[in-house]
């Protein structure tokens, strides 16, 4: 994939098939340590230590439209192909956490992308979730709580097109006062 | 500089334009894969655009949703349009510069582009 959002957008798309009710997305640009961290933790149906050994193979999968699961391997790849590496820790029952680790400068790192439009498609999918965004970079931090858009909004859905389109904004202004650029 | 102050004007508009709910229920459902496949194929960028048309031109009886992999995985990014009392339509291959006229043709003139749907592909 072009872009390290994309990834973000399916790996979540697994949290909400997990049946998460919050979903936190961790992403820290440390430029001193040469090092970006992309963290993704859920509190869905977790898996089975047994499963955990093998999901990195793109064959296991419990998708049943076909017989790959890509997800994870794509992420994985694009994160060693530029000399980085990916954990994912789960527990039954208690939710996933994955963890990508990229070298900062490494010419091979597919840039962050959109994450604006990661967001509000990902809160499209599933307008239910809470989901947090929690972006670092240079000291500096932008931190998305949807529940908090939520309740501004009263009964007024969160997945209307408007309200969806002023998220996107709201998320792109957030990111460029704190120094981040996509 | 976007506020929560301003979100509340917002959604004080919306609220009084219209019924939202019942609009919703009875409108038109825009549904856009969205699993590995037709996001590794470009379906986020397809689905802002519709959200983009349907938002400027204030479709307040049509909602933008997704769904998983529907097995075509070769025809993605795909879009499904439901309309209440016909057959679903379904729409391959799909990228920015067809949503405008999706939405122009077919959302707004009930006349599907039958040359974007997956039967002018599969003939
Ligand atoms: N957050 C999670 N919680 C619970 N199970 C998960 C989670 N993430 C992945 N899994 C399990 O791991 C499998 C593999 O995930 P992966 O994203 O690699 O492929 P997939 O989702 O099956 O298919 P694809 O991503 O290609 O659409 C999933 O089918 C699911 O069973
Ligand atoms: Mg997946």
């Amino acid at each position: 994939m072009k872009e390290l959002s994309l990834h973000i957008l399916d790996i979540v798309q697994n949290s909400v098939k997990a049946g998460a009710s919050e979903i936190e997305i961790d992403i820290n640009e440390d430029i001193l340590k040469n090092l970006l961290e992309i963290d993704i933790t859920d509190n869905g149906c977790g898996m089975s230590e047994e499963f955990l050994k093998t999901v990195k193979d793109p064959f296991s999968t419990t998708r049943t439209t076909r017989k790959v699961g890509m997800g994870i391997s794509l992420f994985e790849a694009a994160a060693v192909q530029c000399g980085g590496y990916l954990e994912i820790e789960s527990e039954q029952g208690n939710g996933t956490s994955l963890k990508v680790f990229f070298e900062y400068d490494n010419i091979d790192r597919a840039p962050l992308g959109n994450m604006a439009e990661t967001m509000i498609t990902v809160i499209m999918g599933a307008p239910d979730i809470n989901y947090v965004y929690k972006h670092r970079k240079a000291g500096k931090e932008f931190v998305f709580v949807a529940d908090d858009i939520k309740n501004a909004l009263g009964g007024v859905p969160i997945d209307s097109p408007e309200i969806l389109n002023w998220v996107k904004e709201y998320i792109s202004e957030g990111l460029e006062n704190a120094g981040i650029n996509m | 500089m976007k506020s929560l102050a301003e979100l509340q004007q917002l959604r004080d508009k919306i609220s009084k334009q219209v019924d939202l709910r019942k609009d919703r229920e009875n409108g038109i459902r825009i549904v856009v894969g969205m699993a590995t496949c037709g996001i590794a194929a470009g379906a986020r960028p397809v689905m802002n655009a519709f959200l983009n048309e349907v938002s400027k031109r204030g479709l307040s009886d049509v909602t933008v949703t997704q769904t998983g992999c529907i097995g075509m995985c070769r025809l993605e990014p795909i879009v499904e349009v439901f309309m209440p009392g016909e057959e679903k339509v379904t729409y391959v291959h799909m990228n920015e510069e067809k949503v405008a006229r999706i939405v122009a043709e077919h959302i707004i003139n009930k006349q599907p582009v039958a040359e974007y749907t997956v039967g002018a592909v599969q003939e």
